[in-house]
């Protein structure tokens, strides 16, 4: 805050302004400086209506008889009848293990963007190098949508590329894609395929920041690549994996949910079932709005909790945070 | 010239070389077996002899699917919705980027938290859907433009852009010249912003090219369905042949072999149809995806 230099000109004494003082001086601000407020203004609103409101209504998770129509609920508070009922319903525990499962095995691919990343940085022609980067982040611009009918066709077992060399090789075909075994499997790997390379991206902005003379340092010891890349580079661009990784377990349980549902079908659904479809299925589809909001609740407080967690986590062990 | 990597870091190199064929490899060919599969005949692809380049080269389903009312429709559908959210979210995002970048704005920190905290916290799909509806949107082609107009993730990268190519004493000289705030940011914000104009913009066309939930939650009026929700229905709920299968009792077992054979040329050149515009564009647009990435990366 600037200091004010008003026209009783009392000047060496340092006084503590009034409230009346700061209250004026604000208003001398805000005249001058309005236009900012305006600026920001629109997209206040905007975030109020489609973010704000919507966590305002979170309150109908709390309550029974919640009406489309009318937009109200009964008012008082019907201790967590909704929660308890998703506890005791028959899809409970299919859909959290699902959901765990999926989460889980996601983020055990996390690294392969970062190892990527130090593949690409350490190929040697600049071409190759532009090349793979060029390829690699392409299938992030492809619908899910079209994603998921481009797996439809390749592991089709009637005209999929893949069952044609499993039949080949002397196997049997296998339908993929109606199939709860490989349900989990392809939905993860599917989203590498689509989001590896991009993921990679800043990862290798990290890695062209590593000081050249420290690499060099080591060769001139005698380290050789895989050394250096373990002693020299990833400690350098640890507080970028340590940031990555926290904003990741902040979204565990956000699953690429678009294309869970698409993958979805009757036959694979017990192993794709998880919360948010289920979220979806019973508030949009069977309009359980108050039911449905529950549970969504809950994968929300889980996932803000683990982000909160492990940002703390983070602040201790490395002194990075998020916040 | 002189190779000075030892034994090891040659094999190391080799096999790097070697993983990430396999990677470039594996990235392309699900694709490039789309495009070679739509331009090659049927019978051939669903025998399994198409592998490397088209076998019984014809463009018989893209007749077809160009003379698909359905896909033209999501086409024009999904251009208009991507204009307009792209317009209605720069006007919404980048003033207030620019005033939220400014270091002499008083509460600009808890604005920040204000935007910020959504990223971290939301209402969920429901109580979303409730909103969208209760503002009459429902089956409104605003739906699709209105409620995702302000990304806060853009927002993170415009204000950390003006924040470092926006010098104070610009704005500081312009200031004693008497210059308001508006009139800065006309003449001087827009100009100078242009690089991250284009980013926001691309990242919403993109993003609003390849969207579909909220079309799937809002819009029931099929004539107002963008690309990628026709996609769904022709693609993955096997709905392509325009009626449908009434009848298909009654057709032979040849006829229907032979209608299941076009339906599948037909889907191939479906998904070709519709990731063309992007994959034409990708290769001048992908510098400033990565150019975005970075700018949002440095604080967010």
């Amino acid at each position: 805050m600037r200091v004010q230099t008003d026209d009783t000109g009392a000047v060496g004494e340092l006084h503590r302004p009034s409230a009346a003082e700061k209250i004026h001086e604000t208003v001398r601000y805000l005249l001058r400086s309005w236009e900012l407020y305006a600026f920001v203004l629109p997209a206040i609103i905007h975030v109020l209506l489609f973010r704000y409101l919507p966590i305002y209504g979170l309150r109908i998770a709390f309550t029974d008889g919640f009406s489309l129509r009318s937009g109200r609920s009964a008012p008082e508070w019907n201790e967590f009848a909704h929660f308890i009922r998703f506890f005791n319903s028959a899809y409970f525990i299919p859909v959290i293990r699902n959901t765990i499962v999926i989460s889980l095995y996601s983020l055990a691919t996390w690294p392969i963007p970062l190892a990527l990343a130090l593949m690409i940085n350490e190929a040697r022609s600049r071409f190759f190098k532009k090349s793979v980067q060029m390829v690699t982040y392409a299938p992030h611009f492809i619908s899910t949508v079209v994603v998921v009918s481009i797996m439809y066709f390749f592991l089709s077992p009637r005209i999929g590329v893949v069952n044609s060399i499993i039949r080949l090789l002397g196997g049997e075909a296998i339908f993929f894609m109606a199939s709860p075994t490989w349900g989990p499997s392809l939905f993860v790997l599917s989203e590498l395929w689509q989001n590896a390379g991009f993921n990679a991206i800043i990862f290798l902005a990290a890695l062209s920041a590593v000081d050249p003379s420290l690499r060099e340092a080591a060769f001139c010891d005698g380290a050789n690549k895989l050394q250096i890349i373990w002693h020299v580079e990833i400690p350098w661009i640890m507080p970028t994996i340590v940031i990555l990784f926290i904003m990741r377990l902040g979204q565990l349980l956000t699953i690429g949910f678009e294309k869970v549902l698409l993958m979805q079908n009757d036959l694979n659904v017990s192993t794709l079932e998880v919360v948010a479809t289920y979220t979806y299925r019973s508030g949009i589809l069977q309009s359980q709005y108050d039911y449905a909001t529950a549970v969504g609740l809950l994968e929300t407080v889980v996932n803000f909790a683990i982000l909160v967690a492990a940002n703390r986590l983070a602040r201790r062990v490395g002194q990075t945070s998020l916040w | 010239m002189v190779d000075f990597r030892s034994r090891a870091d040659r094999i190391f190199d080799r096999i790097n070389v070697a993983l990430l064929v396999v990677v470039l490899v594996a990235t392309l060919y699900p694709v490039y077996f789309v495009v070679i599969a739509s331009v090659s005949s049927p019978t051939l692809v669903s025998a399994g002899h198409v592998y490397l380049w088209p076998e019984g080269f014809n463009v018989e389903g893209y007749t077809y699917i160009l003379r698909d009312r359905r896909i033209m429709i999501g086409y024009r559908n999904s251009l208009i919705y991507a204009v307009g959210q792209t317009i209605i979210s720069l006007v919404l995002t980048i003033p207030a980027a620019y005033a939220l970048s400014r270091r002499d704005m008083r509460w600009r920190g808890l604005i920040m938290f204000y935007f910020v905290f959504t990223l971290y916290f939301t209402g969920g799909i429901i109580p979303f859907y409730v909103v969208v509806l209760k503002l009459g949107l429902k089956d409104s082609i605003w739906s699709l433009m209105l409620p995702n107009a302000v990304n806060v993730f853009n927002l993170i990268i415009a204000r950390t852009f003006f924040q470092s190519n926006i010098p104070d004493e610009l704005l500081e000289s312009a200031q004693l010249d008497g210059c308001t705030n508006t009139r800065f940011f006309v003449s001087i914000v827009l100009p100078v912003g242009q690089a991250i104009i284009a980013i926001v913009v691309l990242f919403n066309v993109v993003q609003n090219w390849n969207a579909f939930f909220h079309a799937l939650l809002f819009i029931n009026d099929q004539a107002k369905y963008p690309l990628q929700l026709v996609l769904r229905r022709m693609l993955i709920l096997n709905q392509l042949l325009s009626g449908g299968g009434e009848g298909l009792e009654a057709l032979s077992p040849e006829e229907i072999q032979r209608r299941q054979l076009l339906a599948d040329l037909l889907r191939y050149g479906t998904i070709v149809v519709a990731i063309a515009p992007l994959m034409i564009l990708y290769p001048f647009i992908q510098r400033h995806f990565v150019k975005g990435i970075m700018v949002g990366s440095i604080k967010g």
